[in-house]
């Protein structure tokens, strides 16, 4: 009799921190029984992202793979999975005050949250095309919930049917691109597909062009996840809808966890591929250059930062273009400064729009400098990294990709993406000066600074300055995560 | 023994429909229903590989991908009685709080 159990080779210690999440989540949903229980809610979500956070370090440094191949363990999937707890930590904070505000606090919030975490972290830890998708989905399904959480509101419902019937959408896409590549390739598995499509790609018969009519629906689906121009449409709507703290979560972890998924697939398993180089390239420009341009007549600040964060996703995708160690680093380098001060940017925005009728638009910011001098300068200094000023993370970020590129030859796309920062300097300064210079009409509304969202404030004000000032450590890790990878 | 381009052609036909169909209604639920069109019209080609190249991996895959439409229909329907309970309609070009 075959031993199943070791031919599956399952092996618990590659998924400890995914399990962490799921019985925090569990826990919590279960627990919502008992009104008793309801005012620990918070903590045990915190609790769980923090000990997965603490198992997922553990994992630092070993490299290996279990369940017939379907999940790896290896330094990359943990930086990224490091980035979503940390996201999903600074949500938490936020979320605590503001669904108490807007009568929102029901325990399925943090549930949620846990759950699409552990999806996230199951992207960036599989090599397997099919393990991919169901992390995908186990990602997704609940930002679907999350994005109309707040149910009796008009907008919120409006972003989480838009948010549904596009990730839908993309999802068809993925799949039908998932089923031209195993049709092609014989297989699901990153490794098997990458050395099979050394033999397969360079003939002009039908394997060739399953395979390559796989890659482009896979890439299609994935743009729609990173909000890539043009597949961004849903992405100002569902910002703009969505309640703050869910958008400040949106903005970052699902960003992050598809880019994971396309570094490894795109970069480390089919590099050299000269249509994709291609490919990549005009959806970076694109992308940059779209985002920047929207941005700049926007009025609502939550739209603003939704452009603001497409523009951020093209930056990205120039290192994506670009490829090799130098390029992919500085990408994670970046994706771990942008979480820091676009999260920082929406917990200012979240502690705004927790006075009543607030709909943060740009004329809401006037005065803010007057009554709350350390709020108004603590969002000056997130919007000075998003436009990449220095001494911030958002310039080394920039930096470190730009000269990435220009080393490898890339020229025109660095000075493309050098010129669409100097664009957004505009629209970040406006809100520097609307908050410091405008006229203030009638009588300014003092915000309530709670103390989680202090502490998700000091949280990402550190994390900004701190990785302006001291990048090598970071520069470090990330060079660590991709050392080793194909 | 029907070659596999004919199980691929109709895919591509089921896909496009579904694609179509998601771009040019106005009906939220036929625009859901498009969208499992699509899906299904990926477990064919799943299928039909898996047929010709003698790997049960896709049959396999199909049940999964079978699993997650239930779990995303489960939602999305959910999202559209809430949208309903607001809005008393489910056309989509009313839907314009937010400009789409």
């Amino acid at each position: 009799m075959v031993d199943y159990v070791s031919a599956l080779s399952i092996d618990f210690n590659l998924i400890w921190p995914e399990i962490a999440l799921l019985i925090g989540a569990s826990v919590i949903l279960l627990g919502s029984i008992s009104k008793s229980f309801r005012p620990v809610i918070p903590a045990v979500a915190l609790i769980s992202c923090i000990v997965a956070m603490l198992l997922a370090s553990q994992q630092w440094g070993h490299q290996g793979s279990g369940f017939a191949d379907m999940v790896t363990c290896d330094n990359f999937g943990v930086m990224f999975k490091q980035i979503f707890l940390i996201a999903s930590i600074v949500t938490l904070f936020l979320g605590f005050r503001y669904l108490k505000v807007k009568g929102l606090n029901r325990p399925e919030y943090y549930a949620l949250i846990l759950f699409s975490t552990a999806g996230m972290m199951v992207m960036a830890n599989t090599a397997d095309l099919v393990v991919m998708f169901l992390g995908l989905e186990i990602m997704s399904l609940p930002l679907y919930v999350l994005a109309g959480f707040n149910r009796r509101s008009l907008e919120s419902s409006e972003a989480g049917i838009k948010y549904f019937l596009m990730g839908a959408f993309a999802t068809a896409f993925l799949l039908m691109g998932i089923a031209f590549i195993y049709g092609a390739a014989e297989t699901t598995n990153l490794r098997r597909i990458v050395t099979n499509f050394s033999y397969i790609a360079y003939d002009y018969n039908s394997t060739a062009i399953y395979f390559y009519s796989g890659i482009a629906l896979t890439l299609i689906g994935f743009g729609f996840k990173i909000a890539a121009v043009p597949f961004h449409s849903w992405v100002p709507d569902v910002y703009q809808g969505a309640p703050t703290p869910v958008t400040a979560f949106f903005s970052v972890a699902p960003k992050a966890a598809g880019f994971a998924v396309m570094l490894r697939i795109f970069v480390f398993g089919l590099s050299g591929v000269e249509l994709l180089t291609t490919a990549f390239w005009v959806l970076a420009v694109l992308t940059m250059s779209v985002g920047n341009i929207l941005a700049l007549r926007q009025d609502n600040v939550k739209r603003m930062l939704a452009y603001s964060s497409i523009s951020h996703a093209g930056y990205i995708l120039v290192a994506m273009t670009v490829g090799g160690a130098d390029a992919v680093s500085s990408a994670i380098f970046y994706l771990v400064a942008y979480t820091m001060f676009n999260l920082g940017a929406f917990a200012v925005v979240t502690v705004m729009e927790t006075r009543s009728g607030c709909r943060s638009e740009f004329s809401e910011l006037t005065g803010l400098s007057k009554v709350h001098p350390y709020l108004a300068a603590i969002l000056a200094l997130f919007m000075f990294a998003l436009s990449g000023f220095p001494p911030t993370a958002g310039f080394l970020g920039k930096f470190y990709i730009f000269s990435a590129a220009v080393h490898k030859g890339f020229i025109w796309l660095a000075v493309i993406g050098v010129m669409n920062s100097f664009v957004s300097v505009y629209y970040y300064l406006r809100v520097i000066k609307t908050a410091y210079f405008d006229e203030v009409k009638g009588k300014v509304t003092p915000v309530v600074l709670s103390p989680t969202v202090i502490i998700a404030l000091i949280i990402t004000a550190l994390g900004t300055l701190g990785l302006g000032f001291f990048p090598q450590q970071l520069l470090e890790f990330s060079q660590a995560a991709i050392f080793g990878m194909p | 023994m029907v070659p596999i381009s004919a199980y691929l052609i109709l895919a591509a036909v089921l896909f496009g429909i579904g694609t179509v169909g998601v771009l040019i209604s106005r009906n939220v639920i036929v625009m859901f229903m498009s969208i499992e069109l699509m899906l299904n019209a990926a477990n064919m080609v799943l299928i039909a590989f898996s047929r010709a190249l003698s790997i049960a991996d896709g049959h396999v895959i199909v049940f999964l991908v079978l699993t997650v439409a239930a779990a995303e229909a489960a939602v999305g329907l959910g999202l559209i009685i809430m949208i309903y309970r607001n809005r008393a309609t489910i056309n989509i070009d009313r839907f314009s709080l937010l400009k789409w």
